[in-house]
């Protein structure tokens, strides 16, 4: 592997951990060879924690407040 | 539970106890997990309103249900399977006909779309700062339950592709391949959303 269009293949597996270490091995080299998907790369890691962090909507207090209401009663 | 009436054994207090005491811990424990459980179940589903109602309908489920958990297995991943199911039963799902998916580009997409209308800036910090909260978030609503579902589990609540696949009762290479799909859909969605809407 390891030339441009593979990277596309391998680049969320990669960020996922779910490449084998042979497969991850070669994916680290192109990294290091290749500005270009270096870049890419930088701009998806990014792109994930932005994506994260930009969903959150904390739970409304009354919320939890109702959930703890459903605990069974102590006897 | 239900023999709780016939108890005259001189052990029965003591083991009524211990349930109860393995029961308290347990509601903690879930209660303890519920803003994360939330952050998940809030885009599960189409609004805050269904994502209450649901995270109601799963604790409550959860507690009657208590017995059944595996202590020393993953609560987080056993509460998400209730409220996927939950989910599920009440129809809450739209499902699409293939015809109606939409659109998908290579991985690339996003970046090419931003890094055309960043006026020669191409620092992948500042390329991601294009994106607004907005853009994401109603992003995040287009793309299809089934791919939506998976990419929310994996990207948003941290769980491996096996978690997900358990969780959503599904194999695993199920799971790869509609995370695949749904994250291109979902850039796809944040360009037409980023770059669509500044014109």
């Amino acid at each position: 592997m390891s030339n441009c269009e593979d990277c596309e293949q391998w680049m969320q597996p990669y960020m996922d951990r779910a490449l084998t270490e042979a497969e991850r091995f070669d994916a680290e080299r192109h990294l290091n060879e290749c500005s270009y998907c270096r870049k890419r790369y930088r701009f998806e890691e990014h792109l994930r924690q932005f994506v994260r962090q930009a969903v959150v909507e904390p739970m409304p207090a009354e919320l939890k407040q109702k959930l703890a209401s459903l605990r069974t009663p102590l006897q | 539970m239900a023999r709780v009436s016939e108890t005259t054994r001189e052990s029965d207090p003591r083991r009524l106890a211990t349930d109860a005491r393995d029961r308290v811990h347990f509601e903690e424990e879930a209660l303890a997990l519920s803003d994360q459980v939330y952050r998940v179940a809030r885009h599960l589903v189409g609004s805050r309103e269904e994502a209450e109602d649901l995270m109601q309908e799963t604790y409550a489920r959860a507690f009657r249900s208590w017995r059944s958990f595996t202590p020393g297995t993953n609560l987080r991943a056993w509460l998400l399977r209730i409220l996927t199911n939950l989910n599920i039963d009440r129809g809450r799902r739209i499902q699409r006909t293939p015809d109606q998916q939409p659109l998908e580009e290579g991985d690339y997409f996003l970046y090419n779309k931003l890094e055309e209308t960043n006026d020669g800036t191409t620092d992948e910090d500042r390329v991601v700062q294009r994106l607004s909260q907005n853009d994401v978030v109603s992003a995040l609503s287009e793309v299809p339950h089934d791919f939506r579902d998976v990419v929310v589990l994996v990207d948003i609540g941290d769980f491996t592709y096996a978690d997900a696949a358990q969780i959503l009762d599904i194999p695993v290479g199920t799971v790869m391949s509609r995370l695949h799909r749904g994250r291109r859909i979902l850039k796809r969605a944040m360009a037409d959303s980023a770059v669509g809407s500044e014109h």
